[in-house]
C-alpha cells in the first residue's frame, strides 16, 4: 500500500512539517491530560470518599459525561471563546490554548470517573485501617491517591487516548490552521477531504504508532515505579 | 523519583502549551472557503505575501456560509469567499467594510464515466440537471450553505426546479465540504457540482470525469472583505487591509494567475473588473 510508504518516507526524511504536527498533537493532548488530571483526580477521589446528598446522581452524571461528544464540547468552547462570546476578550479562539481547554473539558470527566471507581475499590480495603488511624478527609484523599497511583496511570492513559484520538473538538476551536493549530487528527481529516487517502491513512498509522509508544512508556514507568515501591 | 521527573516534564509541557501567544505577533486570521485551501492556492500565494510584509496569514477554511459567520462573530480579520449575494449582504449589514472582487474560476458538473443520465459533453447545465432529475441518477449535494451549495441551488432554480420540493431519494445532501462530497460521489458513482480548482487538485477521482463545463452560468466569482472594526474593535484592521490590498494589487493578481497544477491555471484574477 502506497500510504504506508509515503507517510513512512515523511517520517524517515524527518519532514519538519510532519514533525511540527506530531509535536503539537502531543503537546496539546498531554497538556490537556495534565490539567484534566489536576482537576479529575481530586474530584474523583473526593466523590469516592465523601458521603453527601445526591452523591449517586453525581456518580451517574459523571459516568455519563465520559461519553461527551467531542463536537459538542468543541462547539460549547467555541461559543465561549468567540470574540462575540463571554470569554472573547481573551482572544484564544483558533489557538493551541483553546484546543487544550476543549480537550481538558473532554478528558476531565473520564479521569474523574475512573479515579472515583479506583479509589472507592481501594477504600473498601483501607477503611478500617484509616479509621483506626483517625485520619481526616483531606488526609484520606491524599493517602488513597498516593497508594492508588499506579492504577491511576490507567485512568490518565484512558484520558490521553481520548484526547489524542479526537478531532471533533479541536477542529472547531483550533480551525486547523496550517503550521499553527494543525494536529495529526485534523491533518488526517484535511487529507481525506483533499482525496489524498493514502497520505491520510499513512498519517493515521503514524498516529497509532505514537499512541502505542506513549502507552509503552507509561507501562515501563509504572513497572519501574512498582519495583522501586516494592 | 521516577514519577516526580515525569510529573515535572508534564508540567513543563503544560506550561509551554498554555503560555499566551505573543501580543506583538504579526498575524491575521482569514476565514475562507475549502476551495481556496484544498486547491493549494493559499499554500502558493501566502508565502509570497509573508516575504513582502512579514505578516503570517492564518487560514481557517470553512464553507462560505460558515466563513461569513466566523467574520460576523468577529473571529476573523478578513473574509475571502465566493457567493456574491451573501457577501453583499454581509457588507450591507455592516459586518464587512467593503467587498473587492479578486478572481474567478468556474464550476464543473462532475459525474461517473458510465454517465447514467447521458449528459456528458453537454454545454447546457440546466438541461443536464433536469435530465439527472428525470432519470433519477444519483446526485450529491454539499448541503452546507457553502458557496458551491448556493451556486447549485441557484442552478436548479434557474432551470425551473424547486429542488427542496422536488428532490427524491436520488438526491443526497451530505452537509460536508467539497472534498467529502467528491469522495462520496466517487464512492457511489454519483453526479456532483464542484469548483474547478478543487476538482483539478482532487486525488481520489476513481471513475469520475467532467460531465458538463463551459456554460456561462457556471461562473464562480471570489470576493474579499475586511471585517468591520466598527463592529469588532479587536479586528487587526491595518494588517487585514494590507492583505486585502495586496490581493487586488497587480502583484497579488499576478501571484494568483501564476498558480498552476500540471500546467493548468486554477484561478483567473479580475480585481480590475469593478462589476464582478
Amino acid at each position: 500500500m502506497t500510504g504506508d510508504v509515503s507517510a513512512l518516507q515523511l517520517v524517515l526524511s524527518g519532514d519538519p512539517g510532519l514533525f511540527a504536527i506530531v509535536r503539537l498533537s502531543l503537546l496539546i493532548s498531554l497538556s490537556a491530560v495534565l490539567f484534566a488530571g489536576l482537576i479529575g483526580v481530586p474530584v474523583g477521589a473526593f466523590i469516592a470518599l465523601t458521603l453527601f446528598p445526591g452523591r449517586e446522581g453525581v456518580i451517574v452524571v459523571l459516568n455519563a459525561l465520559m461519553g461527551l461528544p467531542p463536537v459538542v464540547v468543541g462547539l460549547a468552547v467555541f461559543l465561549a471563546l468567540s470574540r462575540s462570546g463571554p470569554l472573547g476578550s481573551w482572544g484564544l479562539l483558533f489557538t493551541p490554548q483553546a484546543m487544550v481547554i476543549a480537550q481538558t473539558v473532554l478528558v476531565a470527566p473520564i479521569i474523574a470517573a475512573l479515579t472515583r471507581q479506583t479509589i472507592e475499590d481501594l477504600w473498601v480495603e483501607y477503611r478500617d485501617e484509616l479509621a483506626a488511624m483517625n485520619i481526616g478527609p483531606a488526609g484520606r484523599v491524599a493517602t488513597l491517591v498516593w497508594d492508588a497511583r499506579f492504577s491511576l496511570v490507567t485512568a490518565l492513559l484512558a484520558g490521553f487516548g481520548r484526547a489524542a484520538a479526537e478531532v471533533g473538538a479541536i477542529i472547531v476551536v483550533g480551525g486547523n490552521i496550517e503550521g499553527f493549530t494543525r494536529t495529526m487528527t485534523t491533518a488526517i481529516a484535511l487529507e481525506t477531504s483533499k482525496g489524498d487517502l493514502p497520505l491520510a491513512i499513512g498519517l493515521g498509522i503514524v498516529l497509532i504508532f505514537i499512541v502505542i509508544l506513549i502507552n509503552a512508556l507509561a507501562w515501563a514507568a509504572r513497572r519501574a515505579g512498582e519495583r522501586t515501591a516494592g | 523519583m521516577f514519577n516526580r521527573r515525569i510529573l515535572l516534564a508534564a508540567l513543563a509541557l503544560g506550561i509551554a502549551a498554555a503560555a499566551p501567544a505573543s501580543a506583538q505577533e504579526k498575524s491575521i486570521v482569514v476565514s475562507s472557503t475549502t476551495s481556496t485551501q484544498d486547491s493549494g492556492l493559499f499554500g502558493y500565494i501566502l508565502p509570497l505575501f509573508k516575504s513582502k510584509t512579514g505578516i503570517d496569514v492564518k487560514v481557517v477554511s470553512q464553507g462560505t456560509g460558515q466563513a461569513l459567520d466566523t467574520g460576523r462573530r468577529g473571529d476573523a480579520d478578513v473574509v475571502f469567499v465566493h457567493a456574491k449575494s451573501q457577501e453583499e449582504k454581509f457588507v450591507a449589514d455592516g459586518f464587512g467594510v467593503k467587498r473587492f472582487p479578486v478572481m474567478y474560476n468556474d464550476f464543473v458538473l462532475i459525474g461517473p464515466k458510465s454517465d447514467p443520465a447521458g449528459i456528458k459533453g453537454s454545454k447546457d447545465v440546466g438541461t443536464a440537471l433536469k435530465t439527472i432529475m428525470a432519470k433519477g441518477a444519483p446526485f450529491i449535494s454539499r448541503g452546507d450553505k457553502s458557496g458551491t451549495h448556493s451556486a447549485e441551488i441557484n442552478l436548479w432554480k434557474a432551470s425551473g426546479v424547486d429542488i427542496e420540493k422536488e428532490k427524491g431519494p436520488w438526491y443526497k445532501s451530505i452537509g460536508q465540504g467539497m472534498g467529502a462530497a467528491l469522495n462520496t460521489a466517487s464512492a457511489s458513482s454519483a453526479y456532483v457540482l464542484a469548483d474547478r480548482g478543487t476538482w483539478i487538485s482532487f486525488k481520489n477521482r476513481g471513475d469520475l470525469i467532467i460531465a458538463v463545463e463551459g456554460d456561462k452560468r457556471l461562473f464562480n466569482q471570489y470576493g474579499v472583505m475586511l471585517v468591520n472594526p466598527a463592529k469588532h474593535p479587536k479586528v487587526k484592521k491595518d494588517f487585514g487591509q494590507l492583505f486585502v490590498d495586496w490581493l487586488v494589487s497587480p502583484e497579488g493578481q499576478k501571484a494568483i494567475a501564476n498558480y498552476k497544477i500540471n500546467g493548468e491555471q486554477l484561478f483567473y484574477p479580475n480585481a480590475s473588473d469593478a462589476g464582478a
